[in-house]
């Protein structure tokens, strides 16, 4: 039963990614632009010495992070909300709302924050109606920062609700019961309960803001690690083997991400 | 199971080691010329400059030829010629700094030019340019022309610019947009050849150490009075529309779309003169549909389709024909857009080609392409 | 349960992020009413035209049809090979469950990008396996980053069903396909179609690993990204994203009530 499972992901993916990575080691000939099968570290050479490519790394890791924590803090009371507050009726129709914005297209929605953050956008003309200065946040990282956080809500919230939903009443009770307060039942057994749901959801925002780089060409102005490695593959110099060098970086981000995110019960509440 | 899992991986980097990559170049065993059209295929694989695959000719030619026209636009020369090396598409819409990688990489197939029947009435200049012609063999058929020219607002930029200066200085700081493309040194080059002698720069595309450097320095100067580097038309009529730029190096395709949609801007070519392109339909050497690419060569050669295809983008057709349905179309489009204009004129532009080591005057320190790009990774980063 | 404040604050806090996520989405189907093909804030006028236009937009169609052709293949497989995963793992409860939940998500947790140019060098420069850009990479690409999706869903509801079951059809005399057909296949069928729409959403929207899996096709994704380039013909994408939005509120729905236990990937 799992033989079949297991070949896919093995031809097509594991091959693939090792394939990638083995080429990490070769180079291309400047002149030719023909691959060189020699083995080198030049690739991994340039990356480490360049501080623009440093530059860029760090700028993409910083940018996964400070969305991973903003989405884990909108998410949160809005799915508590959801899996407790909520009637049975309401928590249906608030589960469609999150679930459809995921339908359709990411592409229209990264543009319509485009449209709502130009100087002429959406944003600025509800300011000026209700007598607040203007923003001019269009095309910087702040920019990025809401459009990232917005378009990979819904992969955080979802794991959260099913985290937090499947704590039994009686665990919250029992603290009740045992004196607990309500920060301290929060703290102490609510928190602890659905971090596997945060940490779920934060392999999703933390991925997936690393590997985007259609968001930073559309609403940013400056280059993430995608841009460079899509620039590497579709460039004059089709340069693949620095393209899958740079893609190591966020290789071994994630896997250092998903090794803690196990630790925290991640993949049970996926 | 760790185990079995690690062998997995081991299988897999064998089974990687053993699938050596070829490299992404064609083979060396170059196709023949074309020297007839045959029957067509019924699809055609194109990529294009934005605006170069309109509806408005599209639909007539698939509704002629039978050939149903999937397009794909090329954020930049770099990418159409990595896109031509996929073997995917039929034919490509080439600049100047396209055309001759494509040529010398063996991408692109030979054509006599007698396949196309309105060649005979191309400006001379396009007729055999150096950019797609090798050798008196033609490896495509030139379609238009035109300059990089200075968008601005209107309303917002007053007195009207005249020098590129205007977007290396800082009174415009954060509302200036240019192309996010490494061509762009070229664009600082010519600038500095003019406002700068001493530097000595007599072609923007072939810089030494120092003119190089001087370039690259003004750009990242620039660097922090940029509200945008545009990486495609949409973004740059976007950012005009909602005021975010109020000047920039553009296409004319930018302002007319602009234009149509009634925002107030206007374009010109400064007073030390522009960059610009020569573009040329070129197909492919593993094209599956050759057939359909010379029918579409031939289409976008009449007169008719030229004529549009001017006044939709803003630039000059190739085909002399087309000044007189431009007029019929627009009047007094033609001599906007240089239809009629003097070999002079066509001189004075600086069309796009691929910067290399050789300098063409004897010396072979100029700066090649590659560190073109990595030049620009820095000036953005 | 909680105090009445804390409730209230929650419930606006809740307001404000469905607003949040919603606001964009009004928006885009504003502007598929926009009679200037220039987006600017406010519309400059009404206009039903792009939707004529997008209907007879012959690009649009055949990206639209590619792309449920991708996403309806690349959901059977990924139905196919998530069933079967989940089963074993089940079933056999054997150590190895977590390297195998490990390599199932690693086509998601991965970033998108690495995941498209490892497909994309495979595809392309790989002698052995020869495939060049068509249908099938487009499917190969999705159903990959699908399988975990419905294995996920599957595992969720297996874990919840008592193991007697199985265990009696098996006593009984049942084989191993007769359990499946008659005891696991309905406990599951519901996680499936949950399952199934979710794959399919993903593989619909998906823009990253396509790109280089695509080759000369166009998905109704590509054909967006095409038209923000080409910045004149913006409403018609309006127009098509409403259409696609106005399409799915029924499926979610429906997916919604029939897997009270599923979410993104689970809910339970």
């Amino acid at each position: 039963m799992l033989g079949p499972p297991l070949a896919w992901m093995l031809i097509f993916y594991l091959a693939a990614l090792a394939v990638l990575f083995v080429s990490a080691f070769w180079s291309i000939d400047a002149f030719t632009g023909k691959l060189t099968h020699a083995w080198t570290l030049t690739n991994f050479d340039t990356i480490l010495h360049s501080s623009t490519y440093h530059q860029i790394a760090f700028r993409t890791i910083w940018m996964a992070v400070a969305v991973t924590l903003t989405d884990a803090l909108i998410a949160f009371p809005f799915a508590y909300y959801m899996a407790r507050v909520a009637p049975p009726r309401m928590r249906t129709i608030l589960f469609v709302l999150v679930l459809l914005p995921l339908w359709s297209s990411y592409l229209a929605r990264i543009y319509a924050w485009r449209l709502i953050l130009n100087q002429d956008g959406a944003l600025n003309w509800s300011l000026a109606k209700v007598g607040l200065p203007e923003q001019s946040w269009a095309f910087t990282n702040t920019a990025m920062w809401i459009v990232f956080s917005y378009i990979w809500l819904p992969f955080m919230i979802l794991p959260v609700y099913a985290a937090l939903e499947r704590i039994p009443d009686s665990f919250i009770e029992a603290s009740r019961d045992l004196g607990g307060r309500n920060w301290t039942t929060f703290r102490r057994v609510i928190v602890p309960l659905a971090l596997p749901g945060l940490a779920a959801g934060s392999i999703f925002t933390f991925s997936l803001t690393l590997g985007d780089y259609i968001t930073p060409t559309l609403v940013g102005n400056v280059d993430f690690i995608g841009n460079v490695i899509y620039r590497n593959v579709l460039g004059l110099t089709n340069n693949l083997p620095f393209a899958a060098a740079y893609a190591t970086v966020p290789l071994i981000v994630m896997a250092v991400y998903l090794t803690l995110a196990k630790r925290l019960g991640a993949f049970e509440a996926l | 199971m760790r185990r079995m899992h690690r062998r997995h991986v081991f299988v897999a980097a064998l089974a990687a080691a053993l699938c050596v990559p070829a490299s992404g170049v064609s083979s060396a065993a170059g196709p023949t010329m074309i020297t007839k059209a045959g029957k067509n295929e019924g699809a055609l694989n194109l990529i294009a400059w934005e605006g170069y695959t309109y509806k408005q000719w599209v639909t007539p030619f698939t509704k002629a030829t039978g050939c149903k026209v999937r397009s794909k636009f090329g954020a930049s020369s770099d990418e159409m010629v990595t896109l031509m090396r996929t073997g995917q598409y039929d034919a490509v819409s080439a600049s100047g700094d396209a055309s001759l990688r494509l040529i010398l990489g063996k991408d692109v197939r030979a054509i006599d030019p007698k396949v196309i029947p309105d060649f005979k009435n191309f400006i001379p200049a396009l007729k055999a340019p150096s950019h797609n012609t090798v050798k008196g063999v033609h490896y495509g058929i030139s379609l238009q022309w035109g300059p990089n020219t200075l968008m601005y607002n209107t309303k917002k930029v007053k007195p009207k610019p005249t020098t590129w200066g205007v977007l290396y200085s800082s009174k415009y700081k954060g509302k200036i947009t240019v192309p996010d493309n490494p061509i762009q040194i070229a664009d600082a080059a010519l600038y500095l050849a003019k406002t700068k002698p001493a530097l000595g720069i007599k072609d923007p595309y072939e810089l030494n150490d120092a003119q190089f450097k001087a370039s690259v320095d003004l750009l990242k100067k620039q660097r922090p009075l940029v509200k945008k580097y545009w990486a495609s038309a949409g973004d740059e009529i976007d950012l005009f529309k909602s005021g975010g730029a109020v000047v920039g190096a553009s296409w004319p395709y930018q302002t007319n779309t602009l234009k149509t949609a009634k925002a107030p801007v206007s374009d010109l070519i400064p007073k030390e003169g522009a960059t610009g392109w020569a573009d040329t339909w070129m197909i492919s050497s593993k094209a599956k549909h050759p057939n359909c690419a010379v029918s579409w060569i031939k289409w976008v050669s009449t007169p008719k389709v030229q004529a549009q295809q001017a006044i939709y983008f803003g630039e000059t057709p190739a085909n002399t024909k087309a000044c007189a349905i431009m007029d019929k179309l627009s009047k007094g489009s033609c001599a906007q857009y240089h239809g009629n204009a003097s070999a002079k004129y066509f001189n004075s532009i600086k069309f796009w080609k691929t910067p290399q080591k050789d300098c063409g005057n004897g010396q072979s320190n100029c700066m090649d392409y590659t560190k073109w790009q990595q030049a620009w990774t820095d000036i953005k980063s | 349960m909680e105090a009445r404040a804390t409730r209230v604050s929650l419930g606006v806090w809740t307001l404000l992020v469905v607003l949040f996520l919603w606001l964009p989405l009004v928006l885009i189907c504003v502007y598929a009413f926009n009679s200037s093909n220039i987006q600017s804030w406010p519309i400059a006028g009404f206009s039903t035209k792009w939707f004529h236009a997008a209907w007879h937009n012959e690009e649009a169609r055949s990206a639209l049809v590619l792309s449920l052709k991708a996403g309806a293949i690349a959901t059977v497989i990924a139905l196919v090979l998530g069933t079967a995963a989940a089963t074993a793992v089940s079933r056999f409860r054997f150590f190895g469950r977590d390297a195998v939940t490990f390599l199932l998500v690693l086509p998601i947790a991965l970033p998108g990008v690495v995941t498209g140019i490892a497909l994309n060098s495979f595809f392309n420069n790989n002698p052995v396996h020869g495939l060049s850009p068509s249908l099938w990479t487009i499917v190969i690409g999705h159903a990959t980053f699908c399988i975990v999706v419905v294995y996920n869903n599957v595992v969720a509801r297996l874990r919840r069903t008592q193991t007697s079951l199985t265990e009696a059809s098996m006593d009984l005399g049942a084989d191993g396909w007769q359990t499946f057909r008659f005891v696991t296949f309905p406990v599951i069928s519901t996680a499936l179609v949950a399952g199934a729409l979710l794959a399919f959403a993903l593989s619909f929207d998906e823009v990253i690993v396509t790109t280089f899996t695509a080759g000369a096709q166009n998905t109704l994704p590509i054909w967006i990204l095409g038209n923000l380039r080409l910045g004149q013909q913006l409403p018609q994408v309006n127009v098509v994203v409403f259409f696609v939005i106005v399409m799915t509120v029924l499926p979610v729905t429906v997916a919604q009530r029939l897997t009270r236990d599923t979410g993104i990937l689970r809910r339970r």
